[in-house]
């Protein structure tokens, strides 16, 4: 059995309201020295099999399901 | 460090979608070459979106004055109507069409970011939204003008409408994750489902806000010397260059467009609500303006041109997000959530200290000057310098080539040839299907996902003909409504204008107001196509004969050019924001009926007094796939009539609900009234004096001769969407008052049955027809959700 | 007999909540600003709903750490009390104040709608205008309002009779279909050991005039102002 991780993050140009106001509760609270906070996802995603057609079946899920092409990047990582 | 920005070049100008007459006149407003950064000031500040260079002259046709009107169209941000008591509102409809079809969960959320800054710009608190939304249909329809093409095949239109839905779901998503967040309502509006708006969906999102007379905040730079800040979010590369963006067609390549999309935080803009709200309560602001398309550009030389005077702003002290913008890139930026504030000189402490409060991050980044310009330094040096009036107010103005668009006529007797010949049994079908399409089906599921009870004012649930908000603090009962049916439009612009604004005016009578004013939203194609441009002169000119006649200045609104997909252009949609006060409590009044027993009455003409009327209607488009046939006339004096008629019964105390007659017509109406949310009722209804009864008695051919003739002439009297008819009840023993009282006014009207216990009983032409009220409910009630989400749980509905 | 109504960056049912309290005959209400260090001169505390900076991380997971929460905490503690409602029970949930939390709804979509609710204390300080088994009507309107709780917690709560109301239909029976959010044995409101805390999700500010069709949420506020007369009958006598 093989083990996808898929990582979605919002695009750096991508304004990411959730992770500024961590940002600013993180140094409220004394962590003055954060200096950005973006939060995404994470997917933990076990595949019966892997080969060449499953990963690019999972490529494509990941742009057209998993991510949101317009504001966010993803990573995958087998293991 | 100045960067190295692109020469001026012939491409560059078309590129900005600047034309080599344009361009001149730049030159000639500047005496000399733009550079870089000015050439793009130029070209958002001329766009469609912001300058309204083609149908500027067009909007001049609507009426803008009278007694309530503070604040008019085009002034300010927003129209500001006096409601008395030293009361006022202030109200706009906007649209975020482009943004949404290519990120429609962020487009639609920071639509309504934009239109709520554009009302607390004002100085006025945002009470509630509403919004008007248009879509690819969301459900497979036996036919559609895009499917009898051989191209598409059912596999495309599978995946088609699933797009469709993917759109209709991020949309309302979005307006769910932006309103809830900021805690404004959205209460009422319209959804419709057309395979026009297939790639190009319409979204218009209305606000409106309450406000005291003295709390009215301008947009205008005045006092040289005063100290320009800039307030809220930081300045990021989103949606760089959007309102460009709004002004061109869609295409396959828009999709690459990723820059165009922003963002929305409605916690940061809740923040900014709270701290401009708290700092316009203070004497500390000459002037405030909310930076919404071309963001810093467009407030800055805005408010320099408004106010007489000039701005001077230094980019280096703007808050930024990202390392590395030019000039270019801040001036142009759209990031959300910001605003220009001119404070009054000795003064910059309160606005600092309020703002703090909030934590919302404010700046000094200039002042105002009195020569004129609007002058941009970075770190220094000069990046733009701009005479702000020419740039803020003489954009070009275009009167486009408008040319008659040709479509195929078919006569409203001509219908029935085009359609199966109407059996009894298909009759009962048709109401059924007509009560399960999602552009009549209940809207509860939306609705459900919008916070519609926040700020306490909600008095009528979303789903009657108007929406009816009390505002506590002035204690005044308001009704607003959005109005437009798409296909009129398409087949008659002018027809479908005067009935938008009609239907309106119809909506908030029902609910017991008198209507005041109306914002709209002109959705449209491309103008430099004469047919469409000519779909805007017309229906703006009938919305303006309509909006005379009612008394309605129009105080503002978008225009929305350019929507077209790859596949046409959309059905032309001016959407029309009629906004009305109730006088007393109440007068409140809801469609639903109330109490087995009481009498119903239809106000208005029946419809067989003027012949089939099906023309247009929903009944030929859900059942038959046709748009076809000419819009209904509307007698916009028998209307009048009509209106007055109910709100002077509503006023007597005499009516239970009342209920106007629109999409699928009377039969659609008076089941809809049956679908009270405490508890289902019924009705029985005898049209069968309606029968036989034609305009000036003639006998019409087609209904003499062919077989199906009875079903047809009820298929014409329950589904014809003929105007100015409204369906209302009231208590038996004051029937015979009402009934006089519209005889004496000379109102046609007709007492067409009763309210019973549960089931529906139509008899029409010798036909009885019959419906279970339950079943007609769950069709109807359910029916967006099934389409949406097939497998899950019902929602409760009672 | 004078409320405080915290205001976190975000809510957005203060105004509400101080409109419903100041409508009720000898109660009034006043804003606290997150920033505030003291809560002495008032009798109760709300916190209101809404979405407290912006509900991001976790609903109420950086409200708690609000300067405010300190005095709210030892409020509580001294037996003041404390009704959080929608995002005041997220708040009090995360800042531990009551056990368990509040997870997205089960139909992962945001619910606006009147519920019925069906209240299983009535001899509580929140609760005594009303009868055990009473139904009351109020609006609902979260999309992370399924309460949760593990199996420990849900005994406790039940032997200890703090679960306080049930989502329920019109006969009070707490059927799956009347459960809005998927809500554990469809908790709507518990309070805290010593029951002077109290949140629910449902909205008593948006449910106290008939206009709104309900004035049920008012039984809440007129409860607490009763506990507290009595209360001070007592520390007098």
């Amino acid at each position: 059995m093989m083990k996808a991780k898929v990582v979605v993050m919002p695009k750096a140009a991508v304004l990411d309201p959730q992770g500024a106001a961590v940002r600013e509760a993180m140094r409220h609270l004394g962590m003055r020295e954060v200096k950005n906070v973006r939060i995404g996802k994470y997917l933990e995603i076990d595949l019966e099999r892997d080969d060449a057609d499953v990963e690019a079946r999972l490529h494509k899920l990941c742009r057209d399901l998993l991510s949101n092409p317009v504001i966010e990047d993803y990573q995958l990582v087998k293991e | 460090m100045p960067t190295a920005d692109p020469a001026i070049t012939p491409e560059i100008v078309e590129e900005h979608g600047l034309t080599p007459e344009e361009f001149a006149r730049i030159k000639k407003i500047l005496g000399r070459e733009p550079n870089f950064t000015e050439l793009g000031i130029f070209s958002v500040m001329w766009s469609e979106h912001c300058s309204y260079k083609n149908s500027r002259r067009e909007l001049k046709k609507f009426p803008t004055s009278g007694p309530n009107i503070l604040v008019k169209a085009g002034e300010e941000n927003a129209g500001v109507v006096d409601i008395g008591d030293g009361w006022a509102i202030a109200f706009k409809i906007e649209s975020h069409n482009h943004p949404s079809a290519i990120e429609p969960f962020q487009g639609a959320a920071t639509g309504v970011g934009g239109i709520i800054r554009d009302i607390f710009t004002m100085g006025a608190r945002p009470e509630f939204c509403l919004n008007s939304l248009r879509f690819g249909p969301i459900t497979d329809p036996c036919s559609s003008r895009r499917v009898g093409g051989t191209s598409a095949t059912a596999e495309d239109r599978r995946s088609q409408i699933a797009t469709n839905r993917r759109l209709f779901l991020g949309v309302v998503s979005g307006i769910a994750h932006y309103g809830n967040c900021i805690g404004v309502p959205t209460i009422g509006g319209e959804i419709y489902f057309d395979e026009s708006f297939e790639g190009n969906p319409l979204i218009n999102v209305f606000c409106l806000g309450i406000l005291r007379h003295e709390q009215l905040a301008r947009g205008a730079a005045r006092g040289v010397g005063n100290p320009v800040f800039y307030v809220g979010a930081e300045t990021g590369r989103d949606g760089l260059a959007g309102a460009a963006f709004a002004s061109r067609e869609l295409t396959e390549e828009s999709r690459e467009d990723r820059p165009a999309v922003q963002v929305g935080d409605p916690f940061k803009e809740k923040l900014l609500l709270e701290a401009c709200l708290e700092l316009l309560a203070t004497n500390a602001v000459a002037g405030i303006q909310d930076m919404g398309a071309a963001g810093l550009t467009c407030s800055t030389c805005e408010t320099a041109s408004r106010g007489g005077s000039g701005v001077e702003i230094d980019l280096s002290k703007v808050p930024k997000r990202e390392p590395g913008m030019t000039p270019y890139e801040v001036l142009l930026s759209e990031s959300q959530e910001r605003m220009l504030i001119i404070a009054k000189r000795g003064k910059e402490n309160i606005l600092r200290e309020i703002f703090a409060k909030w934590d919302v991050p404010c700046a000094e980044i200039g002042r105002v000057t009195d020569d004129g310009m609007m002058r941009v330094r970075d770190n220094g040096s000069v990046a733009a310098e701009i005479p702000a009036k020419p740039l803020a107010e003489e954009a070009p103005l275009y009167e486009r080539e408008a040319r008659r668009l040709t479509t195929e006529s078919t006569q409203d007797t001509e219908v029935f040839k085009k359609i199966p010949v109407p059996s009894t049994s298909s009759v009962v079908e048709s109401l059924k299907l007509l009560l399960a399409d999602p552009t009549i089906a209940s809207k509860n599921w939306v609705y459900r996902q919008y916070d519609h009870t926040v700020r306490t004012g909600a008095v009528v649930k979303p789903g009657s003909d108007a929406a009816v908000f009390y505002i506590r603090e002035a204690n005044k009962i308001l009704a607003a409504t959005t109005d437009c049916n798409s296909l009129y439009c398409a087949i008659d612009p002018r027809e479908g204008g005067r009935i938008a604004v009609a239907e309106a005016a119809r909506n908030l009578t029902c609910s017991g107001a008198r209507p005041l004013a109306v914002t709209d939203n002109l959705n449209f194609g491309n103008p430099y196509k004469p047919e469409n441009f000519w779909q805007l002169r017309e229906a703006v000119e009938g919305m303006a004969e309509a909006c005379r006649v009612f008394g309605t200045p129009v105080t503002g609104g978008n225009v929305s050019l350019y929507n077209e997909s790859p596949a046409g252009v959309v059905d032309p949609t001016p959407t029309v924001a009629m906004v009305g006060l109730i006088n007393e409590e109440k007068h409140i009044t809801t469609q639903w009926f109330k109490n087995e027993g009481d009498v119903i009455i239809l106000v208005g003409s029946p419809a067989s007094d003027c012949s089939y009327n099906l023309g247009a209607s929903r009944f030929l488009k859900v059942c038959f796939g046709k748009k076809i046939g000419p819009v209904p006339k509307l007698d916009i004096e028998l209307e009048i009539a009509v209106q007055n008629a109910v709100r002077d019964l509503i006023r007597l105390g005499f009516v239970r609900s009342a209920h106007d007659c629109s999409e699928g017509g009377l039969a659609v109406a008076v089941t809809e009234s049956c679908f009270n949310p405490d508890r289902l009722l019924g009705a029985d209804i005898d049209l069968s004096a309606c029968s036989g009864r034609r305009a000036g008695g003639e006998q019409d051919k087609t209904a003499g001769e062919t077989p199906g003739s009875t079903a047809q002439m009820a298929c014409a009297i329950l589904f014809s969407e003929a105007q100015s008819r409204i369906v209302i009840s009231c208590d038996p023993k004051n029937a015979g008052r009402v009934l006089s009282e519209l005889k004496s006014n000379n109102v046609p009207h007709a007492q067409i049955g009763s309210v019973i216990r549960d089931d529906l009983r139509i008899s029409v032409c010798d036909q009885k027809l019959n419906w279970q009220i339950a079943e007609l409910h769950d069709l109807w009630w359910n029916a967006i959700r099934r389409a949406v989400e097939s497998d899950s749980e019902p929602i409760p509905s009672l | 007999m004078k409320f405080a109504v915290i205001q976190f960056p975000g809510s957005n049912c203060d105004q509400d909540c101080l409109r419903a309290i100041n409508g009720l005959d000898g109660l009034s209400a006043e804003y606290v600003w997150h920033k505030e260090t003291t809560l002495a001169s008032f009798d109760a505390m709300v916190l209101p709903g809404g979405f407290a900076y912006g509900d991001y991380l976790r609903c109420g997971a950086i409200a708690r750490f609000s300067p405010i929460m300190n005095e709210v905490v030892r409020a509580a503690k001294e037996g003041q009390l404390i009704l959080g409602t929608c995002n005041g029970f997220q708040v009090l949930c995360e800042a531990g104040l009551l056990p368990g939390a509040l997870v997205r709804n089960r139909g992962l979509r945001f619910v606006c709608d009147m519920v019925n609710l069906r209240i299983e204390v009535a001899d509580s300080a929140f609760t005594h205008d009303c009868a055990q088994g009473t139904i009351l009507r109020m609006p609902i309107a979260h999309g992370e309002g399924c309460y949760f709780a593990d199996p420990e917690t849900l005994r406790e709560l039940n032997g200890n009779g703090q679960v306080m109301m049930r989502y329920c239909d019109v006969t009070g029976a707490t059927t799956p279909e009347s459960n809005p959010n998927g809500s554990i044995e469809n908790i709507a409101g518990i309070c805290n050991r010593d029951g002077n805390v109290f949140g629910l999700m449902p909205h008593p500010d948006r449910a106290s005039d008939v206009r709104l069709g309900s004035a049920d949420g008012a039984k809440i506020f007129l409860s607490m102002a009763e506990t507290i007369l009595a209360g001070r009958a007592r520390a007098a006598a």
